[in-house]
């Protein structure tokens, strides 16, 4: 089974990479852009077939190591 | 004084700390890879030493931390063992959870290589305590960028658990932070290294006097 975490900054923390990233979508001519923040996108192929305990071991692997819980949020989501 | 210096696959200042604690203490501190399980027996400080462990693959430092001799370290840490993470090894220790906060990419997005001054902000710990007011070290890193919540800044500040700020802050650090201790005051991560100024041939030789200062307060302490 497979499920996606993804892992964003939390609200407030800055993110300087999506700051640069939002200057140069400024300079390609792409008006408007008030804010991007960057995350990360990590998709487990897992053995089990129950989309109850495949979410439950993908949170237990995000808590311990897939996200930095000081600086970032996660959330998973069976595909 | 009994030193070891963990090695990381991608460690790569481990060698320059090896040199720089034999030149300090007489003696060659032990390594340990990162797969053993135990520490060498009668340590008076571990180092984790600057690189880039794991190739900074998920987040600098996060894949280091749990690696098996990690558990070693952390209890090491909490028997009150003296442990210093420098740069990578900083980072390390945050993500084992031996000191709070995280590193962010450098606000100026740019690796940085630099003899960076430093302001010594405490001299209540081993590893400060005979510095003097000011030191030049290298900085080398990408991510640095030391920030944590309001709260914990309030309780490193109100604690006097900031070891060393930057002077003219050179990747965005909160208060200019560059390095910090432990709540026991025994486990200090910093991200510049003083391994690498450690002879007038590297360019200057405060990092010998901070190695020269921790034996010396290991032994009158």
């Amino acid at each position: 089974m497979k499920v996606r975490v993804d892992i964003t900054l939390k609200p407030g923390v800055l993110d300087p990479q999506g700051e640069a990233v939002r200057h140069a979508l400024g300079a390609l001519g792409f008006g408007g852009v008030q804010g991007v923040r960057q995350g990360k996108v990590i998709e487990l192929d897992l053995a089990t077939e129950d989309a109850d305990l495949a979410k439950t071991q993908a949170a237990q692997m995000a808590e311990k190591l897939l996200s930095n819980q000081v600086i970032e949020n996660f959330t998973v989501t069976v595909i | 004084m009994k030193a070891a210096v963990i090695t990381f696959p991608g460690s790569n200042c481990d060698r320059d700390m090896h040199v720089a604690l034999e030149q300090a203490t007489g003696q060659a501190p032990l390594g340990v890879w990162h797969k053993d399980t135990t520490l060498p027996d009668g340590l008076d400080l571990v180092v984790v030493p600057g690189g880039f462990s794991f190739g900074d693959y998920l987040r600098c430092g996060a894949i280091a931390a749990r690696a098996p001799v990690m558990n070693a370290v952390v209890d090491f840490a909490l028997r009150g063992g003296l442990v210093l993470g420098v740069c990578n090894g900083f980072q390390i220790l945050i993500e084992a959870g031996l000191l709070p906060g995280a590193l962010m990419r450098n606000s100026g997005l740019k690796y940085i290589c630099k003899p960076q001054a430093l302001r010594v902000a405490t001299h209540d710990s081993a590893f400060t305590a005979a510095l003097g007011e000011t030191a030049t070290y290298t900085i080398a890193h990408h991510d640095g960028n030391f920030i944590a919540d309001a709260q914990t800044l309030d309780r490193l500040t109100g604690e006097d658990r900031v070891a060393f700020t930057y002077e003219g802050n050179p990747n965005g650090s909160l208060n200019d932070i560059a390095g910090i201790l432990s709540e026991n005051r025994r486990v200090l991560g910093m991200m510049p290294h003083p391994e690498r100024l450690n002879d007038p041939a590297l360019g200057g030789t405060d990092g010998a006097a901070f190695f020269a200062g921790l034996v010396c307060s290991l032994e009158t302490a």
